[in-house]
């Protein structure tokens, strides 16, 4: 069975016209307030691109502090141990809502959903220009909390209550929290929006022929994350709002009777477990908003560059799936320790195993692509093999996480950091890596230069092993996170040299990410022309001009006859059969 | 390119696994009955996630070797398959069975752990979390602890004014309060967790324990420690600008020299 080829061929029909629109002219309505999604796409690509560099600037300043506390920083002088816990806020919640979630989803998603699925353009083109400018209001109003009295809070991404509800638990849990807050809301009602748009283009929007499972993995990997995260985005929306309120109107949501310093906080009642649930019912399925695009794609250059079809492309759907829907069900692994019932414990804990076995099923998948191919070596296959390397021991500490028993000891070590870090944070920038020498040459129609592509992938790749791999020893020694300093506790600091080793190792992985940097903006301007389709591909991105016109194709309505990893097919003329291509009949 | 891929991820592998195998960095040893059970767990976990860790990267490796395109010379094309559906039956069963195998193995020392309660014999110590220090009160004589108020806590007066005492209540009078926890060594400990501000963690490695101290709630927790020594405590869940200095000792004595710092205490209050 040639899988991908089959299907229905009644396809959705809809008039595509509803959601044609005119080329516009001016700078204002072709730049900034488009509706275009390609270049609403670039404009999520650059509002991640800042807030990263922004994330990494702040990750920076911690690791120096952490290892060299007296140090002065120009502009900055000393960084203050409640100042640390500010950048390890900020650090995380940058990284985690304007990166993770926005690159890859906003921005790539953005671009080539529709191309891909022979759209031209988003079902919702304005309700897609709101949800951007809505989350750069977001990024703009986090950023302020650094600037307000009192600075940035100090409560972590997690923002646990009661410390991020009470204005007097610590610096920064002023005006600074407020701004946090609110921040988050505002994020989550772009994402809402983008969310409502994703799926609605994916189900609706479809080209003749392309029927549900002759998608590109991209495409339902940005299907299902949209999913997500309008089921998590408003539980998230809801518990800011509620926080919102236990801060400013005197409500007690999240705050028992209690004490600061031995005033009385004036609340009694409220539950600090109930912020906890809440959380992390959006926090976990946000760590497979965060990673899904990055499989998807992953998946995608592996067949690309392969040569080859993706090893059991129904079960990567049915996997992307399954991670999807047992994501939800198991947010409490995450709060073993906090007083939970033992015996829930026990069950988000199997729930949490069992998201094991499908992603054990895509790395297998992985390697069966890579199996028997005819591999080249080009950037974005690079970061693709860099990105299964990291998944992999990026998941395999899971498993030690997901057992009460182990966690009882590893939780809030680094060991936990090490594990998300790797999975969510590094694994999924591989994919925006990846994704960004892929299609760079659709998007600006020059290529990137490769010797800086490889030397950056060398550097990245090695540098993210010798920063996070010590940490699960840090992790493992007892050693634990969101702490400023380690000098108060001797088993702690004891560790000292593995900080200083992490510390060296980052600065120069963080060095090597301005070679990305100047190959990125050098490229756009003098980097070698592009073809229309430069790696050989098949889905329908590469069958448009470079970069593709307004409306995508040109006029043309793209008609798929067949799945989207047609390489190598015994008897076909080329290594590849676009998906535009009439079909051929394949033997096996 | 190919070549280089694979001695970068293998050499990775090595140096990864090695750390992990000579224990380099590691658990402290164990000083608490329920650390054995513990400990072997790690070693189980880490043998088979450790082998499907350098299993999967000495492919991965290998693979981008073995399949690397060796140009225009090579006539061997790519294969073309749409993949295994028995493999991918083999390799999905093999993997539930692992990890739910995994996990219900470990599930004995859950439940000894959190299911059941204290003995009816334990010692009982209340420890209190505030920004940024522990209290720990035992409930003397008369066995039974003295009333606490919120309003009368006041941190700047330590010991029971601290932990906002009710001197009203007649079960207070006895109540021992002290900034170290002194238990005895073989007798099963009842921790009572409370906190006043926001959440702490109460951890302590060598004992393999860990839990939350969550205002409003007062939690009741188990371990045995089986080695006299001074243990420390480290907060373990981000409480504020001083949470890395909020840290302790436990101190385990024989019991005969538990019961005389116990008594030696009363004495100290009347």
């Amino acid at each position: 069975m040639a899988g991908g080829t089959g299907g229905r061929e009644a396809i959705t029909m809809v008039s595509h016209d509803a959601h044609a629109h005119a080329a516009p002219q001016g700078f204002i309505r072709k730049y900034i307030f488009s509706l275009d999604h390609k270049v609403i796409g670039l404009q999520y690509f650059f509002l991640a691109l800042v807030a990263v560099f922004t994330g990494m600037f702040l990750s920076l300043l911690m690791r120096i502090h952490l290892v060299w506390p007296n140090a002065s920083i120009p502009l900055l002088g000393e960084i203050k141990p409640e100042t640390y816990l500010s950048l390890l806020t900020m650090h995380g919640t940058i990284m985690v809502f304007f990166v993770l979630t926005t690159a890859p989803q906003g921005g790539f998603g953005n671009y080539f959903l529709p191309i891909q699925i022979g759209a031209p353009d988003m079902a919702f083109p304005v309700l897609n220009m709101l949800s951007f400018w809505t989350t750069f209001l977001g990024f703009v109003v986090l950023v302020a909390a650094f600037f307000v009295t009192g600075g940035a809070p100090l409560h972590g991404w997690t923002g646990y209550a009661p410390l991020s509800a009470l204005p007097s638990a610590g610096p920064g849990e002023g005006l600074g929290a407020d701004l946090w807050i609110i921040s988050i809301a505002i994020f989550c009602i772009g994402a809402l929006m983008g969310a409502l748009n994703f799926i609605t283009t994916t189900l609706d929007m479809r080209a003749k022929g392309m029927t549900l499972m002759r998608m590109p993995l991209t495409c339902w990997a940005w299907f299902i994350t949209a999913i997500l995260g309008l089921l998590a985005f408003g539980v998230l929306l809801s518990a800011g709002i509620l926080l919102l309120m236990d801060r400013n109107l005197g409500t007690s949501f999240f705050v028992p009777l209690g004490t600061v310093n031995g005033v009385l906080t004036g609340h009694k009642g409220g539950s600090p477990l109930l912020w906890q649930h809440l959380f992390w019912f959006f926090g976990h399925p946000e760590v497979y908003i965060a990673i899904l695009p990055a499989m998807g794609l992953c998946s995608q250059l592996l067949s690309v560059f392969s040569r080859k079809p993706i090893f059991g492309y129904k079960a990567m759907v049915y996997a992307i799936m399954a991670i999807g829907f047992l994501g939800f069900m198991v947010w409490g692994h995450h709060m073993f320790m906090s007083s939970m019932s033992p015996y829930s414990a026990f069950a988000f804990s199997i729930m949490t195993m069992g998201i094991g076995v499908p992603s054990a099923i895509k790395t297998f998948n992985w390697l069966g692509t890579l199996w028997r191919g005819r591999i080249r070596f080009s950037s974005p296959m690079l970061f693709a093999i860099g990105f299964v390397s990291l998944f992999v021991v990026g998941g395999i500490s899971g498993p030690f996480l997901a057992q009460p028993v182990l966690d009882i000891y590893l939780h809030e070590t680094y060991f936990v950091i090490a594990h998300f870090h790797l999975i969510m944070g590094v694994a999924s920038i591989f994919g925006i890596f990846a994704a960004t020498y892929y299609w760079f040459p659709k998007m600006f129609g020059r290529m990137m230069n490769e010797t800086l592509a490889k030397t950056h992938f060398w550097l990245t790749f090695v540098g993210a092993y010798a920063i996070f791999m010590p940490m699960h020893y840090y992790g493992m020694a007892a050693g634990l996170r969101r702490y400023s300093q380690g000098t108060e506790v001797a088993w702690i600091n004891a560790l000292a040299p593995i900080q200083k080793f992490i510390s060296i190792a980052a600065f120069i992985t963080i060095a090597g990410q301005f070679i990305f940097l100047i190959n990125l903006f050098w490229s756009m301007k003098k980097g070698e022309k592009a073809a229309d389709n430069p790696w050989e591909a098949t889905t329908l991105e590469w069958t448009t001009a470079t970069p593709p016109p307004h409306d995508n194709f040109g006029g043309v309505t793209p008609v798929v006859y067949t799945g989207p990893y047609e390489y190598s097919v015994p008897g076909a003329p080329k290594d590849y059969v676009m998906q535009t291509d009439a079909p051929v009949t394949a033997k096996h | 390119m190919g070549l280089v891929l694979l001695v970068v991820i293998w050499l990775i592998t090595l140096i990864g696994s090695y750390f992990i195998i000579a224990k380099t960095w590691w658990l402290p040893v164990g000083a608490s009955a329920a650390a054995a059970g513990i400990d072997h767990h790690f070693t189980v976990s880490y043998i088979l996630m450790g082998g499907v860790f350098i299993l999967a990267q000495l492919a991965l490796g290998w693979f981008a070797w073995k399949y690397r395109d060796r140009g225009a010379a090579s006539q061997v094309a790519a294969h073309y398959s749409h993949g295994n559906t028995k493999l991918e039956v083999v390799w999905t069963i093999l993997t539930v069975i692992l990890f739910v195998g995994l996990n219900l193995a470990s599930e004995p020392i859950w439940s000894s752990e959190r299911l059941h309660g204290a003995s009816p014999g334990a010692v009982q110590v209340e420890v209190t979390a505030m920004q940024f220090a522990w209290y720990f009160r035992y409930a003397g004589p008369d066995g039974k602890f003295g009333a606490t108020k919120p309003e009368l806590e006041d941190a700047s007066l330590g010991g029971a004014g601290a932990l906002g005492l009710d001197s009203n209540d007649p079960a207070s009078k006895d109540d021992v309060i002290s900034g170290i926890m002194v238990v005895p060594v073989n007798r099963e400990i009842e921790v009572i967790l409370r906190s006043h501000d926001v959440i702490h963690s109460f951890f302590v490695p060598a004992m393999r324990f860990k839990q939350d101290a969550v205002p409003g709630l007062a939690i009741h927790m188990h371990f045995t420690p089986i080695q006299t020594g001074d243990y420390e405590i480290a907060c373990a869940e981000l409480c504020g600008l001083g949470h890395y200095k909020m840290h302790g000792i436990v101190k385990v004595v024989s019991d005969q020299e538990f019961s005389q710092w116990l008594a030696a205490r009363e004495a100290e209050k009347q």
